[in-house]
């Protein structure tokens, strides 16, 4: 049975399924419990599972990824929710040098099975220490994967695959994502991690696009059909361990590639995957430079009108892909 | 007409050390603060300003009592919950609103927002929206001005919830090591966010930590201005004679919600009332006028003048300059080099 709900709900669902599947799954975070989450995406999964299995953690970033990595290398499977993705900066020693890299280092003697859930992005006003997009940092880890679901349905599918897997998983949730509406299967079901998706066929030009922006780019692409312009637009879904392979197809067909993103442009995920393109057998299927949408050289203003221009809009994605279709710059 | 002739001869000495017309300034601080946030809050809910807020309603007492004892050349650093540091410290609470309405005339020039509100000329080194990131930064402030041998201090505000982070642990020991001039004021409301201090530390008390770092820490009414004010000049005292840092922590509490998204879940609306009977604004009025240092009329005189001044403020926000989109950029670095 599926129905809409909304992304947050999506999230609260599978944590419920995988804690009602395995009593080794627990929840820890900064007001997860009574609070219901900064984003109310545990909402009352307390009062369902107990404060054992829905810990409040005191505001101590570095020592709770160490407690996840701790955990999960003793039998347990931890999701811990960041407040704020911004805040994996306080984390950074635990998550790199420790999650990352003990199963490595130990030669493949143990697993570090835990899931770092990251609200990300802007949007929401609350400026430059509250408004990033940090995972193309995570995703330059080896060691680490690195998911940022579009959609409710690919949430809960990704999450509960996420849970299921014995590497650390990364997951990006977009802020302004929470609310948006899908279908959703009542039951437990995983969407792979590491598979890109097409969103949209088309036959002219290929968007590569993460997270909110696969929304953007949607609805650019509506505009752009309009004009006679066919927009192929996928959903990168998994940004490492990246599928290549689709968007190398892709590109072959369409012979253009646009890569949107809302992470700072430069050294960012558009500059992984165009030099992907560069070094396959699609480069020579090019009919045009390769084009990248991101986020401005700039920390996120506080300012509305500023924060929109800090990140890409439809109107932006619109007027670069025409330019790349049309051959003007 | 000396204002200490009239001072009740039991009142305690922080009321005999200072003039009425600097305790009626400190009053008029107290009456700013509440009325810009008071002013923030239904702006927000006017649909006048985006994002989120945190509002101090009911910690007055601690912002005005600790930055009582500061100069223009003393610095701080502040909090989410900064407003009335700032106010404390000396901002101009009309370019505050112009920073929360997104203008030019703003603080940060409409680039920060509520969160990251600091104000230079004062020794403001700005709120912080990483909770303890601004401990150590005190450290380094203070750091600096033993290097250029000033007597100034570096104060630095913080909640109960950043002492769990470990940015505090390491600030205070640095800061113990190297005998800096650091006042660490804790504003111990009782809760970080939802989760109360009986839930995420295993001592009693903030100020419990400072000895294990060596230094003093001293626990005060933090809704009275007069046992606030006197700790901190205690603590300024001897930072400004070399003699290193103090860890203050103020016990109050705040009566509005963490921030815009609180429902309130996690307190009772007894505790709050109880709280809120314990306003330090009405406390500190009625110790005034007890020892004679100001009369009904001139309180009033004081709420009215810092009422007026707030609408005057929102209304020179709401009339400033929008920044330009194209800047989105600029000032990202001194040289304007970018990318
Ligand atoms: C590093 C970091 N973690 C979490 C947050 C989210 N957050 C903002 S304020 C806050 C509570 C802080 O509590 P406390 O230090 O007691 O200050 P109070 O809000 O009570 O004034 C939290 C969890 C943050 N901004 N920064
Ligand atoms: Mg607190």
């Amino acid at each position: 049975m599926s129905r809409e709900i909304t992304y947050a709900q999506a999230i609260q669902e599978a944590l419920g399924q995988a804690m009602e599947a395995d009593p080794a799954v627990f929840l820890m975070g900064e007001d997860i419990g009574v609070y219901g989450g900064a984003f109310q995406v545990t909402g009352d999964l307390v009062h369902r599972f107990g404060e054992d299995r829905v810990m409040d953690a005191p505001i101590s970033e570095l020592g709770q990824a160490g407690v996840a990595v701790g955990a999960a290398l003793a039998g347990c499977k931890p999701v811990l929710e960041f407040q704020f993705s911004d805040f994996a900066t306080l984390a950074m020693e635990q998550i790199v040098n420790q999650a990352a890299k003990l199963r490595f280092m130990l030669g493949g003697k143990v697993n570090v099975p835990l899931v770092m859930r990251f609200p990300a992005g802007s949007g929401t006003g609350a400026a430059a220490q509250h408004s990033q997009s940090l995972d193309a940092w995570l995703a330059h880890v080896p060691g680490l994967k690195v998911i940022q679901p579009s959609t409710p349905y690919d949430m809960k599918g990704m999450l509960l695959a996420a849970i299921d897997d014995p590497d650390p998983v990364m997951v990006f949730e977009h802020k302004l994502l929470y609310k948006t509406k899908g279908e959703v299967p009542e039951e437990a079901y995983r969407v792979p991690i590491g598979k890109a998706h097409v969103a949209r066929e088309g036959s002219d030009v290929t968007i590569v696009a993460t997270s909110i922006m696969v929304h953007k780019s949607l609805e650019a692409a509506e505009t752009l059909a309009a004009e006679g312009i066919d927009v192929e637009v996928i959903d990168l879904r998994t940004l490492r361990p990246m599928d290549t392979a689709t968007i190398i197809e892709s590109v072959k067909k369409t012979t253009r590639l646009a890569c949107v993103y809302e992470g700072v442009k430069t050294l960012g995920i558009g500059a992984e995957i165009s030099a992907r393109i560069a070094e396959s057998e699609a480069f020579d299927y090019l009919d045009a430079p390769i084009l990248r949408l991101g986020g401005a050289e700039s920390p996120i203003p506080y300012n509305p009108v500023l924060e929109k221009a800090a990140v890409p809009q439809v109107q932006g994605i619109v007027e670069g892909l025409r330019n790349l279709v049309t051959g003007r710059t | 007409m000396s204002a200490l002739r009239a001072v009740k001869a039991n009142a305690r000495p922080f009321f005999q050390r200072h003039s009425a017309g600097e305790l009626k300034e400190a009053l008029r601080k107290m009456y700013l603060i509440r009325r810009f946030e008071e002013g923030a809050e239904e702006a927000y809910m006017r649909g006048l300003i985006h994002g989120t807020m945190h509002l101090s309603i009911g910690q007055e007492a601690s912002a005005v009592g600790s930055t009582m004892a500061l100069r223009n050349t003393d610095y701080i650093t502040s909090t989410h919950r900064g407003h009335g540091h700032c106010i404390g410290k000396g901002a101009d609470p009309k370019l505050m609103f112009a920073e929360f309405f997104g203008k030019e005339e703003g603080y940060c020039r409409g680039r920060g927002g509520s969160m990251h509100i600091a104000d230079v000329a004062t020794g403001n080194l700005g709120a912080n929206g990483i909770v303890g990131g601004g401990l150590p930064i005190a450290v380094g402030a203070a750091l600096a001005i033993k290097k250029q041998k000033r007597d100034d201090v570096a104060m630095c505000f913080f909640g109960d919830g950043a002492s769990n982070e470990g940015a505090f642990h390491e600030a205070l020991n640095m800061a113990a090591v190297w005998k800096l001039p650091v006042i660490f004021v804790c504003e111990n409301n009782k809760y970080g966010m939802s989760v109360s201090t009986e839930r995420s530390m295993a001592v009693a008390n903030v100020a419990d930590r400072a000895p294990a770092y060596g230094m003093p820490g001293v626990i005060v009414d933090g809704n009275s201005v007069a046992d606030v004010a006197e700790a901190i000049a205690a603590a300024t005292e001897r930072a400004r004679k070399g003699e290193g840092p103090t860890l203050v922590e103020c016990k109050t509490y705040r009566t509005r919600g963490h921030s815009r998204s609180d429902r309130n879940r996690y307190r009772t609306k007894e505790e709050i009332d109880e709280w809120k009977a314990k306003d330090p604004i009405p406390l500190f009025e009625a110790e005034l006028i007890a020892h004679g240092l100001a009369t009904e009329d001139e309180v009033t005189a004081i709420r009215i003048s810092a009422e007026t001044e707030i609408t005057n403020g929102i209304e020179y926000a709401r009339t400033g300059t929008d920044p330009d989109p194209n800047e989105v950029t600029r000032d990202v670095y001194s040289s304007g080099v970018n990318s």
